[in-house]
């Protein structure tokens, strides 16, 4: 059985965040050594064609997220719409239809608070540009647990509420703007 | 020993006396939601621990409904995926139209959402007379609620257009009364619809089905569970007969799932070809 990749990015983004997601992934370097699992609130449930769309110019390929598959390292996933994404102990995704979290299907909260469980210390957790304050209670969940989190800086956003809500209840290791938090990825989970 | 740890171990117990006390078999639930579901009882009840919820399990007699419910299929929408109603009405119902009876299993009925649904569809095909549609479920809170259909308006608007995208011929509200924020189905509706009892984990076949619908549930099951609900499936449809699952789950590598081929990929619609396989 293949060994579940060493780390885990777990990104939440709503309004504004399909360019934000675009800067931030395009900037990761090939040999980026973590699997990354991302929430972007939308209604669409197909969203291949949204993942195609990130995946231009990203070096690492950028995938819809079916329920079931084992996560590999290097590679970004994407919640479709509707269902919530989360993260399995043996490093496997998974994906439900249960209520709404703040309001929202997918929600990074129950991304982040499963991919704490699963991964523990070794996931960063990444909040970008929205409108709400989904995020922010994984993320702090995340911090808890010893794994990193970062936050899109709120003057760098296009929607400042969701950033703002992280900082605001999570705190932050780090508030960057979009190139400074690809950096600061690329660093650390860089082999 | 970690707080984590202790909670796992907890969790392990919450499952075994959900078994030994009252039947319900979760072993073989995917962990990740499982775990947020029992969290979400938590909540609900007030408690600091699983611990006091396995209490609760042991007990209090009066509870276990409510919590079954609470760990059970969630709630669903009218039309959900209309895409897939409007697939069903036209590669599925023409089939149906050979029989002189119909019969349609609704596996994982929850609150009845889809039930009602199908029922509106399968009148307007003027198929309905001849239907009987059994909705089951686990959970015999969820089954009360179905029973009764009554369910909050909130979500009205998107239900009736989910209805026109479906392929519905009127209006959805046609169906229904509304009164203080909630609708109730129009009782006719239910008059084939057979609610009852039935767990995938542990019950058996008890019908012959010409249609399985049962979206969104396999999604919450690991693979030996799977498996065994896809042979489940197998055996209880007539040769030729249809099987739709939710939109982003397939049949899995499973010996039982060779028996199907499928017939619409974006709808998750299979058939049944031949038995054995």
């Amino acid at each position: 059985m293949a060994a579940k990749p060493a780390r885990l990015v777990v990104i939440g983004a709503s309004a504004g965040g399909v360019a934000a997601l675009r800067t931030l992934l395009s900037s990761l370097k090939s040999g980026f050594a973590a699997a990354i699992a991302i929430v972007l609130h939308t209604r669409d449930s197909d969203v291949s064609s949204l993942a195609q769309l990130l995946g231009r110019g990203c070096p690492l390929p950028v995938q819809e997220a079916v329920a079931g598959a084992r996560l590999e390292s290097g590679t970004a996933y994407l919640a479709p719409g509707n269902y919530h994404l989360l993260i399995e102990r043996d490093g496997r995704l998974a994906l439900s239809v249960d209520e709404r979290v703040c309001y929202v299907r997918p929600s990074a909260d129950v991304l982040f608070e499963s991919a704490v469980d699963a991964y523990g210390a070794a996931t960063i957790g990444v909040v970008l540009t929205g409108t709400n304050a989904d995020g922010a209670l994984g993320l702090a969940a995340i911090r808890a647990a010893g794994g990193l989190g970062l936050v899109q800086d709120p003057q760098d956003a296009e929607e400042p509420a969701m950033p703002e809500a992280a900082i605001r209840i999570a705190g932050a290791d780090a508030v960057l703007p979009l190139p400074a938090l690809a950096e600061r990825l690329n660093r650390e989970c860089l082999t | 020993m970690t707080d984590l740890r202790l909670q796992d171990l907890e969790i392990d117990l919450l499952i075994r006396a959900l078994q030994a006390r009252h039947g319900y078999d979760f072993s073989q639930y995917a962990p990740a939601s499982f775990k947020r579901r029992v969290q979400n009882l938590l909540t609900h009840y007030h408690l600091d621990n699983v611990s006091r919820l396995i209490e609760l399990v042991l007990h209090d007699e009066e509870q276990i409904t409510e919590i079954i419910g609470r760990l059970s299929v969630p709630v669903s929408e009218f039309f959900r995926d209309p895409a897939t109603f409007a697939t069903l009405a036209r590669e599925v119902f023409p089939t149906l139209a050979s029989y002189p009876h119909i019969n349609i299993w609704q596996a994982g009925c929850a609150h009845g959402e889809e039930v009602y649904s199908l029922a509106i569809l399968l009148s307007e095909a003027g198929l309905y007379d001849r239907t009987r549609i059994y909705a089951t479920d686990m959970s015999a809170q969820a089954l009360d609620q179905a029973r009764e259909g009554i369910f909050t308006s909130r979500d009205l608007k998107t239900y009736a257009q989910n209805y026109l995208d479906a392929g519905g011929r009127h209006t959805l509200s046609d169906y229904f009364h509304a009164r203080y924020g909630h609708i109730k189905l129009d009782d006719a509706l239910k008059r084939n619809v057979m609610f009852a009892q039935h767990n995938l984990a542990s019950d058996a076949v008890f019908c012959e089905a010409h249609l399985i619908l049962c979206r969104n549930v396999l999604i919450y099951f690991q693979p030996p569970l799977q498996q065994r609900v896809t042979g489940l499936f197998r055996d209880s449809l007539v040769r030729g007969g249809h099987l739709c699952l939710g939109s982003k789950e397939t049949l899995g590598p499973y010996e039982s799932s060779r028996a199907f081929a499928l017939v619409d990929r974006r709808a998750s619609l299979y058939r049944l070809q031949s038995h054995g396989g």
